[in-house]
């Protein structure tokens, strides 16, 4: 998705929760909710696929509450004031989301002032009850993954409800965007979440040829796509196979753990980093493909489809794992409807969406490929809408591979004279990435990156709902929503 | 009777114990200390602490479980609690969110313990330093022992550094 003219239309109040209405409505699904100079930016997804922009003058410091209306905006609007400072009219919540009280300013990216005073205290959601208690847990967990803050309420063994406190990572991406050369703004958005660095990567470079009106050669769109759909590849081999760890099924882990390795290994002799931090930049790509590399890739491709059906069958025929994963952490599809939910979380309750064929960019509007669906909701469903997913990927690859297109692998930018803007969707291995970018004099004035998991952590929350705490983290690594992505 | 029982007993017989500075002690704990270092110091247990990374260099940590790098075949394991760890691995620019919980991981970790930096971000906030968010690199929270550079490290140079810690670094004791 790209918009060369991008200009977002300037709404009064009652336009702007007119369209609040229609999110609340079902008659659009909201991409995103973020804060500029001046005002609120809203992003809407119209029913024919079509993308508007709409902005709210916050002259008076506040504006109307989309959240009041539309629940799913919520935490994004939480943010959106933390970070400027605006007040949201008539929401229901106003706790602070990403301002935990440790900064030494308030409102950070508008009218900064110095912070004075104690943190404001952070009350919980209550649940009464006889015998109900709760479960802290967090910010420092017990694995290896990121931090966040998850507060149970539990009868017995029984999750009666769960309540998410994110934002333990916020490391202000988007205000080291503001005046952050093109260059070093690719750096950064491949570094909001490094599991998606490639997608980040796309979709800023997208959202700034867009804003530009460049379109980057045919073989720096076919290496994106290459380098997109191992990076999926990779996190869904690591996925399934911690899914299955956190159901006490360790040898599952083991294999996929060395598929995800030899993934890592291919793309580090192809791109010249294992994570391909850094590759894909504004006007193409960084590192051209050599002959040594596309024959990594198709060994490992072979490599993965001889290896990884015998993992499926295994995960299909192990009836202690599938009594685990089947029927638990149901998602209901009306909840991730409502709330837009993109990639795996969505498709596996029925969602048919993917930003690469319904939102096309290259090199996908040329190539044929499938979305699963499931309809279960479950954890089965979320491991075997990945497993679907793989198969895709290779396919894809191969396609890439067999005719890649030749010529420049970039093209130089001309800083423009005046401002402009352009957005991008891209689907990253968890959804769909929305970044919007506003240049000026050749740096970057304002980038708003919107992770897939904005729309996915609060459906954890009703997806856990009744299960026991014990499957807690088996259902959160089915969602895999990302920490970093959100706190920015 | 009782008396009898506990005649010469009442004045106290016990010598009294070694000075800390007796030189025959000394040399008898040099000894002992080389072999015990020799025979039980194979092992670190690693508690990890994500302070505010992208999570690149978690995924890289999560790789050296895998076949290929097999850290507990040298006796590298990770904890789940920093009250049964010998070292904190932490990753990330310290994000201010992140600074207080980072401190207490370190408080509840019994000493003698390490940590390590990992990444360029926990060497000195990476590419986020100046933010408003961040500490900037792990060592301006918390005393640190051994950098890995990398964004993110390899598994093969998180495994070196691990290692180096386990067979070289002297334990801090009581530095806070």
């Amino acid at each position: 998705m790209r918009t060369g003219d991008l200009r977002a239309r300037k709404l009064g109040f009652g336009d702007w929760e007119r369209c609040a209405q229609r999110l609340a409505a079902g008659e659009a699904t909201l991409v995103s909710l973020w804060g500029d100079a001046g005002g609120m930016r809203m992003a809407l997804r119209e029913p024919d696929g079509a993308i508007s922009l709409v902005e709210a003058s916050c002259e008076a410091g506040a504006f109307p509450s989309v959240a009041a209306w539309h629940p799913p905006a919520s935490r994004l609007e939480r943010a959106a004031c933390d970070l400027f400072g605006f007040t949201a009219l008539g929401a229901a919540d106003d706790r602070r989301w990403l301002d935990h009280g440790c900064w030494s300013l308030r409102h950070p990216m508008g009218a900064a002032s110095v912070r004075e005073g104690p943190p404001d205290p952070y009350p919980f959601l209550e649940a009464e009850g006889p015998g109900l208690h709760q479960i802290p847990v967090g910010p420092v967990h017990a694995g290896i993954i990121e931090p966040g803050h998850f507060r149970f309420n539990a009868g017995g063994e029984t999750v009666v409800r769960l309540e998410e406190r994110l934002g333990y990572v916020h490391k202000g991406v988007e205000a080291l965007m503001c005046g952050a050369s093109l260059e070093r703004a690719a750096v950064l958005a491949g570094r909001v979440s490094g599991d998606s660095t490639v997608a980040y990567a796309i979709a800023f470079a997208r959202a700034v040829e867009a804003a530009l009106g460049v379109e980057a050669p045919a073989r720096a769109h076919a290496l994106r796509g290459l380098m997109a759909e191992l990076e999926r590849i990779a996190n869904h081999f690591g996925d399934v196979g911690a899914i299955c760890n956190d159901a006490a099924f360790a040898l599952m882990h083991a294999h996929c753990g060395v598929l995800r390795e030899r993934t890592l290994r291919a793309a580090g002799s192809a791109f010249g980093h294992r994570l391909m931090m850094d590759a894909v930049v504004p006007g193409g790509v960084a590192v051209d493909l050599s002959p040594d590399g596309a024959q990594a890739i198709r060994s490992l491709v072979h490599n993965v489809r001889t290896t990884f059906p015998k993992l499926i069958k295994l995960y299909d025929n192990t009836a202690s794992l599938q009594d685990r994963t089947v029927g638990t952490g149901v998602l209901k599809a009306e909840l991730a409807r409502w709330f837009g939910a993109g990639g795996v979380v969505g498709r596996a309750s029925g969602r048919d969406v993917d930003a690469r064929r319904d939102h096309p960019y290259p090199p996908y509007d040329a190539i044929a490929f499938r979305v699963p669906t499931r309809r279960e909701g479950d954890v089965n469903a979320r491991i075997w809408v990945r497993i679907d997913e793989v198969a895709e990927s290779l396919d894809l690859i191969e396609a890439i591979l067999a005719r890649p297109p030749d010529g420049p692998i970039s093209v130089a930018l001309q800083a423009p004279s005046g401002g402009c803007e352009g957005l991008a969707l891209v689907e990253a291995f968890r959804g769909d990435v929305f970044v919007h970018v506003r240049l000026a004099e050749g740096a970057v004035a304002r980038c708003h990156l919107r992770d897939p998991s904005w729309f996915q952590w609060p459906l954890l929350e009703a997806a856990i709902e009744g299960n026991i705490v014990a499957d807690f983290p088996l259902c959160n690594k089915s969602f895999n929503c990302s920490y970093s992505g959100c706190d920015l | 009777m009782r008396d009898t029982l506990l005649q010469g007993l009442r004045t106290p017989l016990t010598e009294p114990a070694p000075a800390d500075d007796d030189p025959e002690l000394a040399a008898l704990a040099a000894a002992v200390s080389e072999a015990t270092e020799h025979t039980l110091g194979r092992s670190l247990a690693i508690r990890h602490v994500d302070a505010g990374s992208c999570n690149g260099c978690e995924l890289e940590i999560h790789a050296l479980g895998n076949a290929f790098y097999d850290l507990e075949r040298f006796g590298l394991r990770f904890v789940a609690s920093p009250r049964h760890a010998d070292a904190l691995l932490v990753t990330g620019p310290v994000a201010l969110n992140m600074r207080e919980a980072l401190r207490r991981t370190y408080d509840a970790t019994p000493a003698p313990k390490w940590v390590i930096a990992s990444g360029v971000c926990a060497a000195h906030g990476g590419v986020f330093a100046g933010s408003y968010a961040i500490a900037g690199g792990v060592a301006s929270v918390i005393p640190v022992d051994l950098v890995i550079p990398g964004c993110p490290p390899s598994p093969a140079a998180l495994l070196k550094g691990l290692l180096a810690v386990m067979r070289g670094a002297k334990p801090h004791r009581e530095r806070r």
